[in-house]
C-alpha cells in the first residue's frame, strides 16, 4: 500500500471515531431535552399558581414590602447568570454570558452598581479568568436541576434583597438565563425578578387577565402571607429558569453535536475520495512498472535469443 | 350530592392529586382550617402537616411541608415545596429517619418525618 493511501485511510479511521463520539452526544442530548421539557411541563403549575396567588395578594392588599416596592433610586442591583458546566453546546454559555455583560452595561449607565452571581462552570470561569467579582456561585446542577438546587441559588439572594442598601443589600433583581423557545430556537433573555412589576407577573398567570380577583380573606395576615408568598415566588422563577436553561443547553448541545457529525461525514466523503484516487494512482503506478518491467525482460529476452 | 369544591395539589416540580371533593382540612400557622364549597375566597400560609381531602369515595391524606392554600370561586389550591400522598410514603423510611432526625436533633427534620408517619396513620 502507498504511503499516501495509508495516511488517508488512518485520518478516515480517526474522523469515524470522532464522528461515534459526536453521534451518541448528539443522541443523549436528544433524549435529555425531552426529559428537561417535561420537568418545566411538570413544575408549571406549582409556577401558574404561585404568581396566581402572588398577583392577587400584590393587588388585593395595600402591603407595602421589600420585595415589591420600587426604590426611588436604586444604586444596586444584582444579575443571575445560568450558564452550563459543560462545553461543546455551541454558543449556548457565551451567549447567555454576552446577554449578561448587556444588561450589566446598561444598569450601569442607569447608575446603578452591579453584582453578579453565577450559575455553571462556563460563566464561573469567563468571570474567574477576566478577575470580574462574583458574590457568588453555583456548579454542578445544570444538567437537571431540582427544587432543592433553586432553593440553595435564590436563599442568598432573597437576602441580599432584603438587606439593606447601605449595608450592602441589593435593589433589584435580574435573572439572565436561555429561553427554550423550541428545539431549534434558544435565545438568552434577561428578566427583572424584583422588584415585582404587576403587569409581567399578570401576563405570565392567564387565569388572571380574564377576570378581576375576588378579595382575599389573608391567614394569618396580608404581611405574614406576602412575606412567605415572596421567597416562594423568587425560588419557583428560578427554578422554572434553571429547567429551562437546561432545556437549552440540551438543545444547543444537540445541535452542535449534530453539525459536528453532519461536518465528520462529509469529511469522511472526501478523504474517501482522495483515498481512493491515491489507490488508483498506485494501481496505476503498479501496472506501468510491470508493463515497463515486462517489456524490458521481454526486450532483453529478444536480445539474448539472437 | 353535596356541593363540591375542585382541589388541585401540587408540588413544587409535580402536580400531586386533583380531583372534587367535599372538605378540605388543612393546618395553618394559625391553626386548622377547613374549607367547604362556598368558602369566603382565602389565601393561606401552611404549617407543614397533614392535609386531608374528603371525597365521595373516601379521604386522601397528603403530608405537605410548608406552602399555601388559596380558594376562591370554589377551586382551591394547596401549593407546596414537597407534598406526598399518604399512599406514598414509605412508613419504614419516615420511621428510620424520624430515628436519625431524634439522634441528631434535628427538630425540622423530626417534624418532617412525623408528619410523614402521622399522614399515613391517619389513613390506616
Amino acid at each position: 500500500m502507498g504511503a499516501q493511501l495509508r495516511v488517508y485511510k488512518r485520518r478516515i479511521k480517526t474522523v469515524s471515531a470522532t464522528k461515534k463520539i459526536t453521534k451518541a452526544m448528539e443522541m443523549i442530548a436528544a433524549s435529555r431535552i425531552v426529559k428537561a421539557q417535561r420537568k418545566v411541563a411538570a413544575s408549571a403549575p406549582y409556577a401558574s399558581e404561585l404568581t396566581r396567588a402572588v398577583t392577587a395578594v400584590a393587588t388585593g392588599s395595600n402591603t407595602k414590602h421589600a420585595l415589591t416596592t420600587e426604590v426611588e433610586n436604586p444604586v444596586r442591583a444584582a444579575i443571575l447568570l445560568i450558564t452550563s458546566d459543560r462545553g461543546l453546546a455551541g454558543g449556548y454559555s457565551s451567549n447567555a454570558i454576552k446577554a449578561a455583560d448587556q444588561l450589566t452595561t446598561r444598569l450601569k449607565a442607569e447608575g446603578k452598581d452591579v453584582v453578579t452571581y453565577i450559575v455553571g462552570r462556563k460563566g464561573v470561569a469567563y468571570y474567574g479568568f477576566r478577575e470580574r467579582p462574583v458574590v457568588e456561585s453555583w456548579t454542578g446542577f445544570t444538567d437537571s436541576p431540582t427544587y432543592a438546587d433553586a432553593k440553595k441559588v435564590a436563599g442568598p439572594l432573597i437576602e441580599a434583597v432584603q438587606q439593606d442598601t447601605a449595608e450592602g443589600g441589593v435593589d433589584e433583581l435580574h435573572i439572565v438565563f436561555t429561553e427554550f423557545v423550541s428545539m431549534m430556537t434558544q435565545t438568552p433573555v434577561d428578566k427583572r425578578l424584583l422588584p415585582l412589576s404587576l403587569e409581567t407577573t399578570a401576563e405570565e398567570s392567564e387565569a388572571v387577565k380574564d377576570k378581576i380577583l375576588p378579595l382575599y380573606d389573608f391567614e394569618p395576615s396580608d404581611e405574614g402571607v406576602l412575606d412567605a408568598l415572596l421567597p416562594r415566588y423568587v425560588e419557583s422563577r428560578i427554578y422554572n429558569a434553571l429547567l429551562q436553561a437546561a432545556a437549552s443547553e440540551h438543545a444547543a448541545r444537540r445541535r452542535a453535536m449534530k453539525s459536528a457529525t453532519d461536518n465528520a461525514e462529509e469529511l469522511i466523503k472526501s478523504l474517501t475520495r482522495l483515498a481512493n484516487a491515491a489507490r488508483q494512482a498506485d494501481i496505476t503506478q503498479e501496472i506501468s512498472e510491470i508493463v515497463g518491467g515486462a517489456s524490458a525482460l521481454a526486450d532483453a529476452t529478444a536480445g539474448s535469443d539472437r | 350530592m353535596a356541593a363540591e369544591l375542585h382541589v388541585e395539589l401540587v408540588a413544587a416540580d409535580r402536580s400531586v392529586w386533583s380531583g372534587e371533593a367535599t372538605l378540605v382540612i388543612a393546618r395553618t400557622t394559625s391553626g386548622d382550617i377547613g374549607v367547604m364549597p362556598g368558602h369566603q375566597p382565602l389565601l393561606g400560609v401552611l404549617e407543614s402537616g397533614p392535609v386531608t381531602i374528603k371525597t365521595a369515595d373516601g379521604n386522601v391524606v397528603a403530608a405537605v411541608h410548608g406552602g399555601f392554600i388559596s380558594f376562591a370561586d370554589d377551586k382551591l389550591s394547596l401549593l407546596a415545596e414537597i407534598a406526598e400522598l399518604a399512599d406514598e410514603i414509605d412508613v419504614e423510611r419516615a420511621e428510620r429517619a424520624l430515628e436519625r432526625a431524634k439522634a441528631d436533633a434535628d427538630a425540622a427534620a423530626e417534624r418532617r418525618a412525623d408528619v410523614r408517619l402521622k399522614a399515613v396513620t391517619g389513613v390506616r
